[in-house]
C-alpha cells in the first residue's frame, strides 16, 4: 500500500481530485463501484476519492494482459493498488469473473471498470455483461455509480504524460436493485447512472 | 528606515488589519440575521481566513529567500493555468503543446527571472512560445478549431504564465538608491491590487447602486469603483516609504495598479463567462480559485513592471 500512499498526494498535486459525493457514503456496507474509463490514473483517482479507511478494503480490477505484462507493471497493480488481474480473453471454460467473485465474497469492495477497456470519450461506451453477472451473484452488495470527469484530457489513451488539468470523482447513490430484470436493460441503467453524473 | 524595519512596519500593518477584520467578521457572524446576510458573512469569514493562509505564505517566502519567491510564483502560475486549461475546452491534439506549456514553459520562464537574465524573460513567451506551441500542435495534424485552440492555449500562457511572471521580476530591476529592497516593490504591487479589490467589494457591498458591467461581473458597482478605487489609490500613495517614489508618485502609480487590476478582474470575468462558469476553481475558500484571486494581479503586474523600469531604473 505504500505506493498508493506515495502516489496520491503526488496525483493530487497534478490533477486535484476532488471528491464530489452525492450522498454521504456509507462504508459500513461492502460496494461494487463502477465508473466510466479513459486513463490509466482511474483507479488511483477513485482510490484517493475514498475516505483512508475505505481504501484499505477496496480492490481495483485490472487487466491482466496489460497490469501483468512486466514485472514492474505486476508489483505496481498488486502491491500497490492492492488490485485483482483478471484474464480478459479467458481460455475456454474458464470464467473471467472468477478471481473478482473470489474477493467480493472475502469481503472487499471492488472498482470495476464495465467498459471493459479505455475510451476516449467524456461520456462511457456501452457496458460489458461482467457488472450484470456480479450484480446477480451478490444481490446484498451495494452497486455504486461514478464517474470520472476529465480525466480523459488529462491523460488521453495513448499518452503517457498526465497534464495538470482538474479531475473530479462523482460518485453517486447506489443503483436501486429491480428484481427480474434483464440484462441489457439492467447494463442501460447502469451506464445512464454514470452518465447522470456527468451533468 | 532599513529595509528590515520596513518590512516589519508592513506586514505588523497587515497583521493589525486582518484582526481588526477577523473582530468585524466574528462580531457580524453573531448579529447576522436571515438567509442572505449569513450566507454574506460566512463568505467574508472565509475570505479573511484565506487573507491570514495568503500573507502567511508570502512573509514565510520571503523569510526563506529570493529562491524561494520565485518558485512560490511559479507554482501560482501552474495553478492558474490548471483552473484556465480545466476550464478551457482543448482536446487530445492539444496534449503536446499544453505539455510544453505546463512542464516547460513555467520552470523556464521562472528560472530566468531566477537567473536574472531579462532580455529572455521578456522574450521566451511572446516570441519563442507564440511561434512554437501552435507548431507543436500542429504536428498532431487535427485542423478542426484550429485557430479556435490555439488561441486557448496562447492566451492562457500569457495570462497566466508571463503577465503572472513580471511580479516576482520586480526583483530583477535595477533602481536608483533602491538596491537590495525589491522586494519591498512586490509587496506595494500584491498590496494595492489586492487592497483595491477588496475595498471595491466592501464599497459595492455597503454603497453599490449603479452596475458597471452587469453582463460580465454582476458585482462590480460604481459605487464600488469609484469608492473602492479611490481610497486604495489614495492609501497605495501613502504606502510611498517602502517604495522609490514620492507620494505624489507613489500616487500616480497606484492610480495605474488600481486601473490595470480593475480592467484585469473585468477581462478575466467576461472569459469565465464565455466559459460559462462563475468561478475559476475551489482552491481558495471563499475566494473561489487562484485566477479569481490573481485576475488582477495579471493585468496590473506587467504595467506596473514596465511603468518602474521606465521611470526609475537607475
Amino acid at each position: 500500500m505504500w505506493i498508493s500512499n506515495a502516489l496520491i498526494p503526488v496525483l493530487r498535486l497534478i490533477i486535484g481530485v476532488t471528491a464530489r459525493w452525492e450522498s454521504e457514503p456509507d462504508l459500513t456496507r461492502q460496494r461494487i463501484y463502477f465508473a466510466n474509463h479513459t486513463s490509466h490514473m482511474d483507479t488511483l483517482a477513485i482510490m484517493a476519492a475514498l475516505p483512508a479507511q475505505a481504501r484499505r478494503d477496496v480492490k481495483p480490477v485490472a487487466a491482466k494482459d496489460y497490469w501483468g505484462k512486466t514485472r514492474f507493471r505486476a508489483y505496481i497493480a498488486q502491491r500497490g493498488l492492492n488490485a485483482v488481474l483478471i484474464d480478459r480473453a479467458p481460455q475456454v471454460g474458464q470464467n473471467v469473473l472468477e478471481p473478482i467473485m473470489d474477493v467480493v465474497r472475502a469481503g472487499h469492495s471492488i472498482i470495476i471498470f464495465p467498459e471493459g477497456t479505455r475510451s476516449s470519450q467524456a461520456l462511457p461506451g456501452p457496458f460489458k455483461s461482467g457488472l450484470f453477472r456480479l450484480a446477480e451473484a451478490f444481490p446484498e452488495v451495494d452497486l455504486v455509480p461514478v464517474y470520472l470527469e476529465n480525466l480523459h484530457r488529462s491523460m488521453p489513451k495513448g499518452k503517457h504524460v498526465p497534464l495538470p488539468i482538474l479531475c473530479t470523482i462523482r460518485i453517486g447513490k447506489p443503483i436501486v436493485r429491480i428484481a427480474g430484470e434483464a440484462k441489457p436493460e439492467f447494463l442501460d441503467r447502469a451506464r445512464e447512472a454514470v452518465v447522470r453524473l456527468a451533468q | 528606515m532599513s529595509m528590515e524595519e520596513k518590512v516589519l512596519w508592513f506586514f505588523g500593518g497587515i497583521v493589525a488589519l486582518l484582526a481588526v477584520a477577523s473582530l468585524t467578521g466574528y462580531v457580524l457572524s453573531r448579529r447576522a440575521t436571515g438567509e442572505s446576510a449569513r450566507a454574506t458573512v460566512v463568505n467574508l469569514n472565509q475570505r479573511v481566513n484565506a487573507w491570514w493562509g495568503m500573507v502567511i505564505i508570502i512573509g514565510l517566502s520571503w523569510l526563506i529567500g529570493p529562491i524561494a519567491t520565485v518558485v512560490l510564483y511559479a507554482f501560482i502560475s501552474l495553478f492558474a493555468l490548471r483552473e484556465f486549461i480545466t476550464l478551457a475546452p482543448t482536446t487530445r491534439a492539444d496534449h503536446n503543446a499544453l505539455f510544453t506549456a505546463f512542464f516547460i514553459l513555467i520552470p523556464l520562464q521562472y528560472i530566468l527571472i531566477g537567473t536574472q537574465w531579462y532580455s529572455m524573460f521578456t522574450l521566451l513567451i511572446p516570441v519563442y512560445a507564440f511561434l512554437l506551441l501552435p507548431a507543436i500542435a500542429v504536428l498532431s495534424q487535427e485542423t478542426s478549431a484550429f485557430l479556435e485552440r490555439t488561441a486557448k492555449v496562447q492566451w492562457g500562457v500569457m495570462v497566466c504564465v508571463y503577465c503572472i511572471s513580471h511580479a516576482p521580476a520586480l526583483m530583477l530591476l535595477d533602481l536608483k538608491g533602491f538596491a537590495g529592497q525589491n522586494s519591498l516593490l512586490l509587496f506595494y504591487l500584491v498590496f494595492v491590487v489586492q487592497l483595491s479589490d477588496v475595498l471595491q467589494y466592501v464599497f459595492g457591498k455597503l454603497f453599490g447602486k449603479h452596475k458597471v458591467a452587469p453582463l460580465v461581473s454582476p458585482s462590480k458597482t460604481v459605487e464600488g469603483l469609484v469608492g473602492g478605487g479611490l481610497s486604495a489609490t489614495l492609501i497605495g500613495g501613502g504606502m510611498y516609504w517602502m517604495t522609490p517614489f514620492s507620494f505624489w508618485q507613489s500616487l500616480g502609480m497606484s492610480l495605474v495598479i488600481v486601473c490595470m487590476g480593475f480592467l484585469g478582474g473585468l477581462v478575466m470575468s467576461a472569459i469565465k463567462r464565455s466559459l460559462s462558469a462563475k468561478d475559476w476553481g475551489t482552491m481558495i475558500k471563499g475566494h473561489g480559485g487562484m485566477l479569481d484571486r490573481m485576475d488582477s494581479i495579471c493585468f496590473a503586474a506587467p504595467v506596473f513592471f514596465h511603468f518602474t523600469r521606465y521611470f526609475f531604473s537607475a
